[in-house]
């Protein structure tokens, strides 16, 4: 019984951890088209933010849950305003575009901050269950994830400023003919994207420590399962990061996290040969 | 003009979910024959078609062609078997000049000799020459339409399948779209899905009206268009309506 | 189409008698190190033509050409350590990435997927094959007399022998003029293909996949034949990297590998031949000499070049130079525009 919760615990964090990562480039790949591949660059920018401000003596909740989205959202207006807006409806060149970025971004850091792996602690102890410990850190990922997940529904599905976004990203012509300026709602739209990044590097830093190469491992997560989850923001991320997560959790249970990548790229290939279109492209295809 | 049947769909269905989009539909056409194929928004029109062409696969019924079962195949073998098509929404080769589009079409049965005699026949037949070695990205929407049309004829279809070609055409386009139509019919069968009723009024013999997934009436234009109830499903009123 | 027919030509010809002399001359007047550093210049351009051809050409966008690349280098190796020679091993490793790629192609476009999760499942893909052989480590993991050795990477493996001189491992210099020669034959093979009926299909697949199998052509055929054959390139260039280096390891199945590969090409231009090869060589000449100074400019200079080449010229070096020059030409010349435009090779 122990064994089990614990087990179960541990599948959620994997999905949490591919929510977190995921959720962002999702905003911005299912609203916008863009492919980001500096996403996994903008959540190292989150976690060296935490890493910096911490040292400085920041409150290490202000630092993630507050500093690390506002720094890396600002810079993802920044990056909007120079590089992506040139970019629209030109798949092919906005990757190569994000990927130059992403480049980039991981030689800057590595310059100014080295190539060694910078640690932040963990901020809450562990706790038993059974003759097991599980970290309450895990359990507030968790959290967080869902929050994430239940935030971003809220904010399209119920607010005003989701029903825009929404909208200008069905047909931006149209909803300037209503006074919305749409290239407006396109920055804001790939900020709050870079934002999530920003908290997902913040919040992942006390886990896996901060290094200037981390965004190259987590990019591969990400695209996949946004990509599987079709164009649905919120169905899509939660569908494909439950089914890949948990799958691949458990066989790094069994068999070792290298067959438990493995087996996230094999599902991911088998979902995709069967849904084209992703999960949300064939089924969910009018949800959010 | 012969007698025999090229074309028949028997029971003919299609269904999205809960809607019934085409409706056991019975049709037939026959060698040489021209036939429009008309009705009102939502009738069924463009999803029947994309039954004939393979785009769609039917949940019932069956499409034979000169014999053969046309259902479940895919598009570029129901093309093999010899019918042409025309899609609503002109698809081309933009980034090739007309001629290399048309030629494209015809090399995939002949050599390169002939096919650059075919090239040249199709360039006159729809009196494009002028356009041939343009861009077809930078022609104008109609001359994109009479350059499919070419493209179409190039693979000597014996049956031809057109959605609504004369869509965006100017009045001489059109024109000239309706006497090559009217001259290809006897040497080959042709389905035309239009609204322009004038242009059908030039090229059509025979009509059939398409009503809610289901084959309303048939019969040649003339009395199709004095046809009352057929007005009215146009005009939305029902068969014994009020004024 | 068949009045530029002798422009493509001159550009290809001239392309060839460019590649004769330099197989024929560099040798001569460089020195042991230059023609080594070249030598691995012209197995990347076989990879990079892998790349260049099936998305130039064919439209297909695979980000996992180095899956092929490693494959071949990893299959090399394997069959080379074990049968003591060097000419069945390179046929074998192109042949079985060609068989590969049949899997695969089979799988991605008989189930009708396209573009980005085309691209998506590519990587994939060689993504699996980097873990799955980075894993190998334990001496368990051996095929015959050949350790796949895991993250360590097989060692080792033998220099190739010019065909007729099994005995003989081949010199330097003359691996560079053997790699070179494979380099032309293959340029030459690609041009005639493009021309060809199946390569005009193809084309008209890039430009429109609807269209082309309204007109009668299977689409998911051609597909899989263009990758077969972007796989056998990129697999034997896989096997010459194996045995210019005599090493491999698991990171030539790297995302890196594959970000490399597609940024050449599109450095050099999407839809020329030659434009990649340039491509390839101009920026691992400036990666070089970088490497010289500070390796982390490295990472900046390619991801800023990246960046500024997308932005200021999205057809790529190569075509935006030639569109100037022939810009300018014509001005002197006095020319009218206009024309078709199917697919330029140059």
């Amino acid at each position: 019984m122990d064994y089990s919760l614990v087990v179960a615990i541990e599948l959620l964090r994997e999905v949490a951890g591919l929510i977190l990562i995921a959720t962002g480039l999702a905003i911005v790949f299912g609203m916008m088209r863009v492919i980001n591949i500096a996403h996994g660059e903008f959540i190292m920018l989150g976690g060296y933010t935490v890493v910096l401000t911490t040292k400085q003596g920041v409150n290490i909740w202000i630092a993630i849950l507050i500093l690390a989205p506002l720094v890396v959202g600002i810079f993802g207006v920044v990056v909007e305003r120079l590089i992506i807006r040139h970019l629209y409806g030109r798949i092919i060149d906005s990757l190569l575009a994000t990927w130059g970025l992403s480049l980039f971004l991981i030689g800057f850091i590595t310059v100014v901050f080295g190539n060694t792996v910078e640690g932040v602690t963990t901020p809450f102890a562990a706790v038993a269950i059974g003759q097991y410990r599980v970290s309450i850190y895990t359990l507030f990922l968790i959290f967080a994830a869902m929050a994430v997940i239940a935030s971003v529904y809220l904010t399209l599905r119920h607010t005003k400023a989701g029903l825009i976004a929404r909208a200008t990203m069905q047909n931006p012509d149209m909803v300037e003919t209503l006074g919305i300026n749409s290239k407006l709602v396109y920055m804001a739209t790939f900020g709050v994207g870079a934002a999530f990044a920003g908290l997902a590097g913040g919040l992942l830093a006390p886990i896996s420590g901060v290094v200037p190469s981390m965004g190259a491992l987590l990019i591969g997560k990400a695209f996949i399962t946004v990509v599987t989850g079709g164009t649905a923001v919120v169905a899509g991320t939660l569908a494909a990061s439950s089914i890949l997560g948990s799958i691949s959790q458990s066989v790094t249970f069994m068999f070792g996290p290298v067959f438990g990548d493995a087996t996230l790229l094999f599902v991911a290939l088998i979902l995709l040969r069967l849904l084209p279109q992703g999960i949300t492209g064939r089924i969910f295809t009018r949800s959010v | 003009m012969s007698e025999q049947i090229l074309l028949a769909t028997s029971d003919l269905s299609m269904r999205f979910g809960g809607v019934v989009a085409v409706d056991q539909v019975d049709f037939a056409v026959k060698t040489g024959e021209l036939r429009c194929l008309i009705g009102p928004n939502g009738a069924g029109k463009s999803t029947f078609f994309k039954c004939l062409t393979g785009q769609l696969k039917p949940t019932a019924g069956s499409v034979l062609f000169a014999g053969q079962e046309l259902s479940g195949q895919t598009t570029h073998d129901i093309v093999r078997l010899g019918i042409g098509i025309k899609t609503q929404v002109p698809n081309l080769f933009d980034g090739l000049a007309a001629r290399e589009n048309i030629a494209l079409s015809a090399r995939r049965s002949n050599n390169q000799k002939r096919t650059e005699e075919i090239t040249d026949e199709m360039l006159e037949l729809i009196a494009i020459t002028g356009l041939a070695n343009r861009e077809v990205g930078h022609l104008a929407h109609g001359e994109r339409q009479l350059v499919e049309l070419a493209m179409v004829l190039a693979g000597r279809p014996r049956l031809v399948l057109l959605d609504e070609p004369a869509a965006g055409m100017t009045a001489d386009e059109r024109g000239r779209l309706a006497e090559v139509l009217r001259q290809l019919a006897g040497d080959m069968s042709l389905i035309v899905v239009e609204h322009d009723m004038q242009f059908i009024r030039d090229i059509a013999t025979e009509i059939t009206v398409l009503h809610r997934g289901r084959v309303f009436i048939e019969g040649d234009v003339a009395a199709i268009m004095a046809h009352t109830e057929v007005q009215e499903i146009y005009l939305g009123k029902e068969a014994n309506g009020a004024a | 189409m068949l009045r530029n027919l002798p422009k493509d030509w001159l550009g290809a010809g001239f392309v060839v008698v460019l590649g004769l002399a330099i197989l024929i001359f560099v040798p001569v007047y460089f020195d042991l190190f230059e023609v080594l550093q070249m030598t691995k210049y012209v197995v990347l351009a076989l990879f990079v033509l892998s790349l260049a051809y099936i998305w130039g050409f064919g439209g297909i966008l695979s980000f996992g050409q180095a899956g092929f690349f490693g494959l071949g280098g990893y299959i090399f190796a394997v069959s080379s350590i074990n049968m003591g020679q060097t000419t069945l091993p390179f046929l074998i490793a192109i042949g079985l990435c060609v068989v590969f790629a049949a899997a695969l192609g089979y799988f991605m476009f008989y189930g009708r997927l396209n573009d980005v999760y085309l691209g998506v499942v590519t990587l994939v893909v060689t993504l699996i094959l980097y873990k799955l052989i980075n894993h190998t480590a334990g001496p368990e993991y051996i095929i015959g007399t050949a350790r796949l050795g895991g993250f360590n990477g097989i060692p080792s493996i033998p220099i190739m022998t010019l065909p007729w001189q099994p005995d003989q491992e081949m010199e330097p210099a003359q691996m560079f003029q053997y790699f070179m020669a494979i380099l032309i034959v293959v340029y030459v093979l690609l041009h005639i293909l493009i021309k060809s009926k199946f390569g005009r299909v193809a084309i008209s697949i890039r430009e429109n996949e609807v269209r082309s199998s309204l007109l009668g052509y299977d689409v998911r055929l051609y597909k899989l034949c263009i990758f077969m054959i972007g796989g056998a390139i990129g697999g034997g260039a896989g096997a010459m990297w194996a045995s210019y280096q005599t090493f491999v390891d698991p990171n030539i199945f790297s995302l890196e590998w594959s970000a490399k590969c597609l940024i050449w090409v599109i450095a050099g231009g999407v839809g020329t031949l030659i434009g990649p090869i340039i491509g390839v060589i101009a920026l691992e000449y400036l990666s070089f000499q970088l490497g010289q100074t500070d390796f982390i400019n490295n990472l900046i200079v390619l991801g800023t070049i990246l960046i500024l080449v997308v932005l200021l010229m999205p057809k790529g070096l190569f075509p935006t130079f030639r569109d100037i020059f022939l810009k300018l030409w014509r001005r002197g010349g006095g020319q009218g525009g206009g024309q078709g435009d199917g697919g330029r090779l140059g």
